[in-house]
């Protein structure tokens, strides 16, 4: 059974219908890279998944480790280890970036029935991640995101999924506004994350990032579907030819 | 039908009930002479214009005349069993170390109060024996500050009973924080409570008043506070409202802050079915630094206003005034802040944000905030916003695990934190904090209302 199964997925958002039959199966380990123009329906995917307001499935079904998806709090599937790492990750001014941290990762354990950390284990672990992804000390006592770069933002949605330790993460364009020397720091931390136990879907408008975390899969969406499935050499392939011909083939 | 002939005599049966009560009482409340002259004069005003109602622009969100049915009579002195229960009061501060003023229904009670050892420098003394000792300073002082064209100052010093009389000495530091608490007991009585503190040239002192009582009981409070701020001077001053459920109050720190001060104020308002919070703040000398904030939060159906006049006499002072408010149920929630700048006051530096969170479609935010410049080389600003809480950041915390009802908290306290990380004390600030977080468990998440894919 994969971790992740999605059947005939539709989604609407303000009733307009973005996803229009996704399948799509993500087995424990694997790394899958959806890749698409833009507006065909990336983002939408990865919001419907964490359980965004407003993004309505109609029809289809996920299920998650065997279980419905839907049926789920979004506390409740990032607690099963579903982790979205955001586009645009949101400034919270006023919370503390370690109150965050520490509140989620309780909240997590919590949930799962296993201790809450202490602080100083909590800190001693922070620590490490942060140290890894050359994360400076300091930004952690600020308010969440809250005069962050937009590379440091991004890097900060990496420590949060090192440190929630997913068992399925969801990278929505994580590549979007980096310059090489942060993707790499980015693609190391997602890489140091590989395991048999640990799925990706890795969502991107180019090929670029791919060349640091290496897909076992590569999917094509155009129009709110998966147009095309192939290894990793669909990305070179794409990334020589453009979207066109998977445009126009979804409309057909 | 007589009563529709002549509007003048039509009364509230509380406007009567006062009546009554001042005229029983007013040969047994304590001072001389200058102060029955005093009292006669502001009982006077009240007769005039009766209980303030919303057309009266400053009372227009909080209509004392409907919201107070009747008037309760004057507290009684404490017997041994209010004062018993008083002994916990207070206890919303924690472990914060404080000299403690205790009154109880309105009256000081020596044996509950801490008034042993006090620092060089501080004179600490109760209303009442300070108006039967008939001291003409103190005559002079009572009233200077408190507007008295406003009817519930004018109550107040027609009936005032009892208070702290505090002087701080030139240049002397207090350290402990001086917590005067007013408890009120079970009776659904009044008391009328009038404080004057006066701190001297370069004294430093911080002033935290908390008012409380028992849920269920529908007494009334009306406090006010005449803070005199030397020259040069730095005075924090808290003051929490934590009311009983059904408890009407109303109170009003006057204030008048000489030059090159420091001046910080803050009410926290979590308790009370009515509650009427004015400040009235003058900038008489030059280059003061001043912080007024505040923090509400309220539920059901409570009703909190605060309304502020920051009035800039002189010139190049800097005044911050924050004021944020969290409403769920029906509660209704008031901010009326007037920034006046003098024709003198040039370089004055006043910005005031005001900003309120609806928890529920039901509850309700007034926001009025106005500038008032007669200068013309000032920099002024207000802002004032009325919102929900912010459902982008709801669903980033939730993604991260967090439950529905624990990220609105985070939410919650966060916006809250804005205000009150202006105080000073550090106690104090995680004090109120820590209440904030007792309330917010005690909340039913608002996560019904949420649609979820």
């Amino acid at each position: 059974m994969a971790l992740l199964e999605i059947e005939n997925l539709h989604v609407e958002i303000d009733g307009k219908e973005i996803l229009k039959g996704l399948d799509l199966a993500v087995n424990a380990g694997e790394v899958h890279a959806i890749m698409g123009p833009n507006g065909s329906g990336k983002s939408t995917l990865a919001y419907v998944l964490a359980g965004k307001q407003d993004y309505t499935p109609t029809a289809g079904e996920v299920r998650f480790d065997g279980k419905n998806l839907f049926a789920m709090e979004p506390d409740e599937r990032a607690a099963r280890g579903l982790f979205l790492a955001f586009q645009y990750p949101l400034e919270i001014p006023g919370v503390a970036t370690m109150t965050f941290l520490r509140t989620a990762l309780n909240a997590q354990r919590k949930k799962r029935g296993e201790a809450e950390f202490s602080t100083p284990e909590f800190l001693k672990k922070v620590r490490e991640v942060a140290k890894k992804l050359e994360i400076d000390p300091e930004m952690l006592r600020r308010a969440v995101n809250v005069g962050f770069s937009g590379g440091e933002k991004k890097r900060n949605e990496i420590l949060q999924m090192a440190l929630l330790e997913p068992r399925l993460a969801v990278l929505d364009e994580t590549d979007s506004g980096l310059d090489i020397d942060a993707l790499k720091i980015v693609a190391d931390g997602v890489n140091r994350l590989r395991g048999p136990g640990r799925s990706f879907i890795v969502i991107t408008h180019y090929q670029r990032l791919l060349n640091y975390i290496v897909p076992d899969v590569v999917h094509v969406l155009s129009k709110g579907r998966i147009v095309k499935t192939g290894g990793k050499e669909l990305a070179l392939e794409l990334e020589a030819r453009g979207y066109a011909e998977y445009q126009e083939e979804a409309a057909a | 039908m007589n009563a529709m002939a002549d509007v003048k005599v039509m009364r509230t049966a509380a406007e009567t009930a006062l009546a009554q009560e001042f005229a029983q009482a007013r040969e047994r409340l304590p001072g001389g002479a200058a102060i029955a002259e005093k009292r006669a004069a502001a009982f006077g005003l009240f007769a005039q214009e009766g209980l303030p109602h919303r057309r009266i622009e400053d009372w227009k969100y909080t209509d004392l005349r409907a919201l107070m049915r009747d008037a309760k009579p004057l507290a009684s002195p404490p017997d041994a069993a209010a004062k018993a229960r008083a002994k916990t009061a207070g206890k919303l501060l924690g472990d914060v170390e404080c000299r403690r003023l205790v009154f109880v229904d309105g009256a000081f009670v020596a044996e509950l109060s801490d008034t042993a050892a006090l620092e060089a420098g501080l004179t600490v003394g109760s209303l009442a024996d300070a108006l039967s000792g008939d001291d003409p300073a103190l005559a002079e002082k009572l009233g200077k500050l408190a507007p008295a064209s406003d009817v519930a100052v004018a109550l107040n010093t027609a009936l005032m009973g009892d208070g702290a009389v505090i002087r701080i000495g030139a240049g002397s530091t207090i350290e402990r924080p001086l917590h005067l608490i007013f408890v009120a007991s079970e009776k659904p009585a009044a008391s009328f409570v009038r404080s004057l503190v006066v701190v001297e040239k370069g004294a430093r002192v911080m002033l935290i008043e908390s008012h409380e009582g028992p849920d269920g009981s529908d007494y009334q409070v009306n406090a006010a506070f005449e803070l005199f701020v030397g020259d040069e001077a730095h005075v924090d001053h808290v003051k929490i409202i934590d009311e009983g459920s059904k408890a009407l109050h109303v109170s009003t720190l006057a204030a008048a802050i000489g030059a090159k001060a420091r001046f910080n104020a803050f009410t926290f308002t979590i308790g009370g079915a009515v509650v009427r919070n004015q400040l009235f703040l003058n900038f008489d000398g030059e280059d003061t630094v001043a912080g007024i904030r505040g923090a509400t939060l309220i539920n059901g159906h409570q009703h909190a206003d605060t309304t502020l006049v920051a009035n800039h006499i002189a010139r190049n002072c800097q005044s911050r005034e924050v004021f944020k408010s969290v409403l769920d149920g029906e509660a209704h929630g008031v901010f009326q802040g007037r920034i006046i700048v003098k024709p003198g006051a040039q370089q004055t530096d006043a910005k005031m944000m005001t900003r309120a969170l609806l928890l529920s479609e039901r509850a309700e935010a007034d926001n009025k905030p106005e500038l008032e410049i007669f200068a013309d080389d000032v920099q002024c600003g207000h802002g004032a916003t009325v919102g929900a809480l912010d459902q982008e950041l709801k669903f980033y915390l939730m993604a991260r695990g967090i439950p529905a009802a624990e990220a609105e908290a985070l939410l919650i306290q966060a916006f809250l934190g804005e205000a009150v990380e202006g105080i000073e004390h550090a106690g104090v600030r995680e004090a109120l904090m820590e209440t904030i977080a007792v309330w917010l468990k005690a909340r039913s998440p608002a996560s019904a209302e949420v649609q979820h894919a």
